[in-house]
């Protein structure tokens, strides 16, 4: 569809929060909690980190005021879209036992509200589409990701901030989105551009005071791709996939595994991993139970537990599994890598661990 | 039909666990229909000798005579479940271990003879075969009622043994340990407690035990760098499960290193 842009004042930004709650949407922010950006329920643009930046390093996450008027000059958080639509835990299905010793199964699809979320970046919706592909662009289509996702309506700030940890530019993902969300805003100094990409963005966006864009404004906008554009970590240049898959046998999966905890913390925060694992919990009387879905980790023993034997018992095989499947068997999947630059695994590995770096020890030795 | 039967047996230990049955409100009701508690001191049922299908075990071996009141235990029960950091590793009582406990007698108390302690505070598993661990200090309500829900369908309970920062990421928490650069020891800790710690901003300091896989060398790296010192980073393991293998081989390693 053809793209409009528009200029909005910064009180517009109110103006469309008011709107969404009107229409029955469940707005979700960025907002600062425990030290980081999380997005939660919000229904002010007061709400909103404004003046706050977040500096990251491998294995560190700070915020930090800064002297900008901007709600939108930090990179992201250590979570964005993805709990949203793929639940971090959530029932399935219960089964329950009648009186008589029937059996009956029982779905328990999300009833849920429309949702809103204001403020993600480019990393994140490329995230998403891909999290569409696995989840209901497939033979199978997951009814309890597609409830969510029909109900998500996703408003994207171009990332004028990126941090120390991301890559966006280098992935392809970033630092501005090209498609997948419904209405794109930039932050200028004085307001916003704004764009719907999406019928429901375009009805959005006719509750608003638009006005037309400025020479100036698209210069600023430009300004602040290219700046956002230019970012210290990089993916190599050389065929990660096929050389991966030839450096199976490599040492540096053991070398890695010295530093690997091997705590599932970079996969849960992957804004593309959906790796799950299946449980049930009974009630007491035992006449009923809930068959759960949660979040798992090709770093778990149980990821790879099969008929009493754990094929990844060791940490170099895990993490091998990781990053194998990332940057290797996921273009086979989903016809690209399964990394969208965002850095997390980065900044919220415990230990620091650089999946740029780990690639990039494959470009400097010889491979057999 | 009669009723499955169940014992609790207490050690060395501080009740805590025992509560984690005491305190679990209408659950206790239920499980009262569903089986009869033959043993339980604390709640009031006494018979010690009483043959049973589950012993549920609080505590550590700590003194002479637990040895062979623990053989008598697994001799009249089906199935035998440790429940808690002292029936499991050896608790916090188990850091005597590393001391010279006769000295420590000597010096506090005015009749050291009627003393009577083992030289080590040992798990139950160093002296009888236990067929389940509930790893905790306590443990969960949540994983004892689990794990006895389980043994009543006639199936062996789930090892939770991931390590807690699944379940702390499952929950929205903020790492404390990447924004605060608090110690924490959820990526070697077992999961159970449903990240307890760092749901309230602080630090995880391995009260479930390791996890499957730790790699606690990497985590004693880590402390360091975070600005422990060496004896605070051995302390970090040398603590509530100082007796669990994998803590205990790594407290030891980094106190020893020079």
């Amino acid at each position: 569809m053809k793209m409009e842009c528009h200029f909005i004042q910064s009180d517009q930004l109110q103006k469309l929060l008011d709107n969404l709650l009107a229409n029955g949407y469940v707005c979700i922010g960025p907002q600062v909690r425990d030290g980081a950006i999380i997005y939660d329920e919000i229904n002010s643009t007061k709400q909103l980190p404004r003046g706050v930046t977040d500096t990251q390093a491998p294995g560190s996450y700070t915020l930090n005021n800064n002297s900008s008027d901007k709600y939108f000059d930090w990179a992201n958080g250590p979570q964005a879209i993805k709990p949203l639509l793929f639940a971090s835990r959530e029932s399935l299905w219960q089964s329950e036992q009648s009186v008589n010793g029937q059996i009956s199964f029982i779905t328990t699809e999300p009833i849920l509200k429309p949702i809103a979320i204001i403020g993600v970046r480019a990393c994140d919706i490329a995230a998403m589409k891909i999290q569409d592909q696995h989840f209901l662009q497939q033979q199978f289509v997951d009814p309890y990701y597609k409830i969510r996702r029909d109900n998500l309506l996703t408003v994207a700030v171009n990332c004028g901030c990126p941090a120390e940890m991301c890559f966006c530019h280098s992935t392809g993902d970033g630092p501005f989105v090209d498609d997948g969300a419904d209405v794109v805003m930039t932050e200028l100094d004085s307001g916003f551009l704004i764009s719907a990409h999406s019928s429901q963005g375009e009805k959005l966006l006719k509750g608003l005071t638009l006005q037309p864009v400025t020479q100036r404004q698209i210069e600023e906008s430009e300004t602040i791709r290219i700046k956002s554009s230019k970012q210290n970590k990089n993916l190599p240049h050389y065929d990660i996939k096929s050389r991966l898959f030839n450096a199976l046998r490599d040492e540096f999966w053991h070398e890695i595994a010295t530093k690997c905890l091997s705590c599932g913390n970079c996969t849960a925060v992957c804004p593309t991993c959906f790796c799950h694992n299946e449980t049930d919990v009974a009630e007491l009387d035992g006449k009923s139970s809930i068959h759960y879905r949660q979040w798992d980790s090709c770093f778990s023993q149980g990821h790879s537990y099969i008929h009493g034997i754990t094929i990844r018992s060791e940490t170099s095989q895990r993490y091998r599994q990781w990053l194998t499947h990332k940057f290797s068997s996921w273009h086979e999947q989903y016809g690209r890598s399964g990394c969208v630059g965002c850095g997390r695994c980065i900044a919220w590995c415990p230990v620091g661990i650089d999946v740029t770096e780990s690639l990039a020890n494959f470009e400097d030795r010889r491979r057999g | 039909m009669s009723k499955p039967t169940v014992a609790i047996h207490k050690f060395s230990s501080c009740d805590g666990c025992q509560l984690a049955f005491i305190n679990m409100g209408e659950p206790l009701l239920v499980l009262s229909e569903l089986v009869d508690i033959l043993h339980f001191a604390e709640a009031g049922p006494v018979d010690e000798n009483a043959l049973v299908d589950i012993a549920i075990i609080e505590g550590s071996v700590s003194t002479s005579k637990d040895i062979e009141r623990l053989k008598r235990i697994r001799n009249n029960s089906q199935y035998l479940l440790t429940m808690g950091a002292c029936a499991t590793s050896g608790g916090l009582q188990a850091l005597r271990n590393m001391a010279d406990t006769k000295q420590w007698i000597t010096d506090i108390y005015a009749n050291p003879s009627v003393i009577d302690s083992l030289d080590k505070s040992t798990p139950i598993k160093d002296h009888v075969k236990v067929d389940l661990e509930i790893w905790g200090c306590p443990v969960s309500t949540r994983q004892v009622l689990t794990a006895v829900r389980a043994l009543l369908f006639g199936v062996m309970p789930k090892d939770e043994n991931e390590k807690i920062c699944m379940e702390c990421k499952r929950m929205q928490r903020v790492c404390v340990m990447v924004t605060k650069k608090e110690p924490c020891m959820g990526p070697v800790t077992r999961t159970g407690c449903g990240a307890l710690c760092p749901s309230v901003g602080r630090d995880c300091y391995g009260c479930y035990g390791p996890a499957e896989n730790p790699n606690t060398q990497a985590m004693a790296n880590r402390l360091t760098g975070l600005g422990l010192l060496k004896d605070e980073v051995a302390r970090r393991f040398l603590f509530i499960n100082s007796g669990a293998e994998a803590f205990h081989v790594q407290g030891i390693r980094t106190r020893d290193t020079t």
